[in-house]
């Protein structure tokens, strides 16, 4: 067994800072061997954890920051995305696939993680998302 | 990336509007925004009532995105027009897929198909 990846960082409540941790933990993901499928899996639910964080969360506030957790071996990724909002209850969140939700443009982010992921856990007041990605044993 | 960059290839054929995504990744939200803006400026500027949206060249995109697309079809369907998706690789569809955007959207699987009859 190899040693895991892991890094612990936090970054300003910014798009572009978003965007690179992502690419950092895509490349780690991408070392470790997983799928194209998982890769793309991986990529969507992070950029839908972070933007959440991010915006609904931190509400784009420059003062606040969000912590993000990640360790990465060939069996399984797990990132931790903690934001400094007041956090909320994802049961609240409506189903957006629901016949009278299915033309309003928001509240999909959280249904695509759960698609993608293997587990998505809110904790804490519900600012913090975890999001774990066990690889498949029957992949290449 | 500048404001102005322009995200999207527009073609005429006939009279339908073919939009095919420049960017593989149609994620961050300020490109979101701009293609928005940009698609919604088709209909509301421009008056076109027909329009094809060309996927073939993205390879990512978030539920921000769906969320523009989801305006746009339902500013076209206000403006009695109609929009058809089209070169949606399979990663993708399976978005739409899960969010049953697949039963919204009236999907092709290629430009021809979707220029088919239109």
């Amino acid at each position: 067994m190899s040693t895991p990846h892991r890094f612990n960082e936090t970054i300003p409540s910014d798009l572009e800072a978003a965007e690179r941790i992502q690419d950092r933990i895509i490349a780690l993901v991408e070392k470790n061997g997983f799928s194209d499928r998982d890769v793309f899996g991986m990529r969507l639910a992070l950029e839908e954890a972070i933007v959440n964080a991010i915006k609904h969360g931190n509400r784009m506030d420059p003062d606040k920051t969000v912590r993000i957790q990640c360790e990465v071996d060939p069996t399984r990724v797990c990132v931790e995305i903690e934001d400094q909002g007041p956090g909320f209850n994802p049961v609240d969140v409506p189903d957006p696939t629901a016949e009278e939700n299915l033309e309003k443009p928001g509240g999909r982010g959280i249904m695509l993680m759960k698609a993608f992921m293997t587990r998505v856990e809110y904790v804490g007041r519900g600012n913090q998302v975890v999001l774990e990605k066990v690889r498949d044993p029957s992949e290449s | 990336m500048a404001a102005g960059q322009r995200r999207l290839d527009i073609e005429d054929v006939g009279d339908v509007t073919v939009a095919r995504f420049v960017d593989k990744k149609i994620l961050d939200e300020n490109n979101i925004q701009i293609i928005g803006n940009q698609l919604y400026g088709l209909i509301e500027q421009d008056g076109r009532k027909k329009i094809v949206l060309d996927f073939s060249n993205v390879e990512y995109l978030s539920s921000a995105a769906l969320g523009k697309l989801i305006t746009l079809n339902n500013k076209a369907k206000s403006a009695k027009g109609k929009l058809r998706l089209c070169g949606i690789r399979p990663d993708i569809y399976e978005v739409f897929a899960i969010t049953k955007l697949n039963t919204v959207f009236d999907i092709k699987p290629d430009r021809d198909q979707a220029l088919s009859g239109f």
